[in-house]
C-alpha cells in the first residue's frame, strides 16, 4: 500500500489531519504525522519527516502532503535522505490527505495516483455558485 | 595551501566565533525577522550553532569536508525553520567540494556549489528579499578577485563580505518575493531581510578568523566593485 506522511508546521495540525483523514478508506489507510521542528515549537525538522517516511512505506512508497514554506524544502532535503521512494503532492495539506488516503487503500492504486488524486483536491469548493 | 591540521584548527575556530556572533545577534535576528517573518531567526540560529559547538571535540578527529558536512546535518537536525534546509542542506551537500582541502580553487567551489544550492532549495531568484541577495554578490565578488584579479584569497573574501554587506542594504527597499515576508507584499518594503542579515553575520566571523590564520595580511578598506573605473564615454 502507498504510504502517506502529513507535514504541517504545527504538531497538532499534522496529527489532526491525519486523525481527520484516517476515518476514510475504510480506517486502513497508511498514515504518519511529521509536524513541529521536534523541539515542540512551530516549525518543520528534516530527520522528523524521514522517519515517518520510512514508517508510513511498505516497499511501495509514499506520497508526502506539504503546508507551507520550509515544509516543502525540509520534505525535498528528506528525499536526499532516505532510499524510499517518495513524492511531494502539490495540494491543498487537509483536502489532498483526505483524497490520498481514499485513493491509497484502492486495489490499483499507485504513487501517480495517489499523487493525482491529493492534487485533484485543488479544484475543491466548499460553497456553490 | 595550508596543512590539514592548521585547516581544522582555523575551521574550528571560525565555527567558534560563528557561534558566539549568533548568540550576540540573536535579538536582532528575531526583531528582523518579527518584522517580516515568523519571529523564529534568532532562536532558531542560535540553537543550530549551540548543537554545533558541542561537536567540536569530535571535529578535532575529522577532516575539513567532513567537519563542515557535520555542521550541516547539524543545523538540520537543530535548526526548525527554513533555515535548516537552507544553511544545513547546502553546506552538507557543498561539503564535499572540499575533499581535497581548503584551497583557493576548492574554497570557489565550495561558495558557488553552496550557492547554487540555496537558490535551488529556496527556489529563489536575486532580488527576492533573500540569503541569495547577499550571497549572489558575495561569490560573484570572490571568484572574479581570484580568478582575473589574482588577489589573494584573504584580500577577495574582504571584498565578497563588503559585497554582501551591500547585498544586505540592497534587500530594505524591495519587495519579498519568496519565504514567510512574500505574505506580506508591499508592507514587507523598507525591512532588511533575516537570513541575508545572518548570512553576512557568519560571512564576516569567517574574514575575521581567516584574518588571524592567514596573518592578517588583508586589505582593510577592500570593497567590491561598485562604479565603473572608467566613465563609459570616454572609454569609447
Amino acid at each position: 500500500m502507498i504510504g502517506l506522511v502529513v507535514v504541517s508546521h504545527s504538531e497538532k495540525a499534522a496529527e489532526g489531519i491525519c486523525d481527520i483523514a484516517a476515518q476514510m478508506g475504510g480506517g486502513s489507510a497508511r498514515i504518519e504525522a511529521a509536524g513541529g521542528d521536534g523541539e515542540g515549537e512551530i516549525g518543520t525538522n528534516a530527520n522528523r519527516i524521514v522517519d515517518a517516511i520510512e514508517t508510513a512505506d511498505d516497499g511501495d512508497g509514499v506520497v508526502v502532503l506539504v503546508d507551507l514554506g520550509s515544509a516543502v524544502m525540509n520534505t525535498e532535503l528528506a528525499f536526499e535522505m532516505t532510499d524510499v521512494e517518495a513524492v511531494i503532492a502539490d495540494a491543498p495539506v487537509l483536502e489532498g490527505t483526505l483524497n490520498a488516503a481514499v485513493e491509497s487503500t484502492s486495489s490499483k492504486a499507485t504513487l501517480d495516483s495517489v499523487v493525482d488524486s491529493a492534487e485533484d483536491a485543488r479544484d475543491y469548493h466548499k460553497l456553490n455558485d | 595551501m595550508a596543512d590539514e591540521s592548521v585547516q581544522r584548527e582555523a575551521l574550528i575556530a571560525a565555527i567558534e566565533n560563528v557561534a558566539a556572533r549568533i548568540e550576540a545577534e540573536k535579538s536582532t535576528l528575531t526583531d528582523l525577522d518579527s518584522a517580516i517573518g515568523d519571529a523564529d531567526h534568532g532562536n532558531n540560529m542560535h540553537r543550530g550553532f549551540e548543537a554545533v559547538v558541542e561537536k567540536v571535540d569530535e571535529f578535532e578527529e575529522m577532516s575539513p569536508a567532513d567537519i563542515v558536512k557535520t555542521v550541516g546535518t547539524t543545523i538540520i537536525g537543530n535548526v526548525g525553520g527554513a533555515s535548516g534546509p537552507l544553511y544545513g542542506g547546502s553546506l552538507m551537500s557543498a561539503s564535499q567540494e572540499l575533499e581535497d582541502g581548503i584551497t583557493a580553487e576548492t574554497s570557489i567551489a565550495f561558495a558557488e556549489a553552496y550557492l547554487e544550492k540555496v537558490k535551488d532549495r529556496g527556489d529563489a531568484h536575486l532580488g527576492a528579499k533573500t540569503m541569495v541577495d547577499a550571497l549572489t554578490p558575495a561569490v560573484h565578488t570572490y571568484k572574479k578577485s581570484i580568478e582575473h584579479d589574482d588577489l589573494p584569497p584573504l584580500t577577495a573574501f574582504a571584498k565578497a563580505v563588503d559585497a554582501a554587506e551591500r547585498g544586505v542594504e540592497f534587500t530594505v527597499p524591495i519587495r519579498a518575493a519568496k519565504g514567510r515576508a512574500s505574505f506580506l507584499g508591499w508592507r514587507s518594503v523598507g525591512h532588511q531581510d533575516p537570513g541575508a542579515t545572518s548570512t553576512l553575520f557568519i560571512m564576516q566571523e569567517i574574514l575575521k578568523t581567516a584574518e588571524e590564520y592567514l596573518d592578517g595580511e588583508t586589505d582593510a578598506e577592500a570593497v567590491a566593485e561598485s562604479v565603473p573605473d572608467e566613465d563609459p564615454e570616454e572609454a569609447k
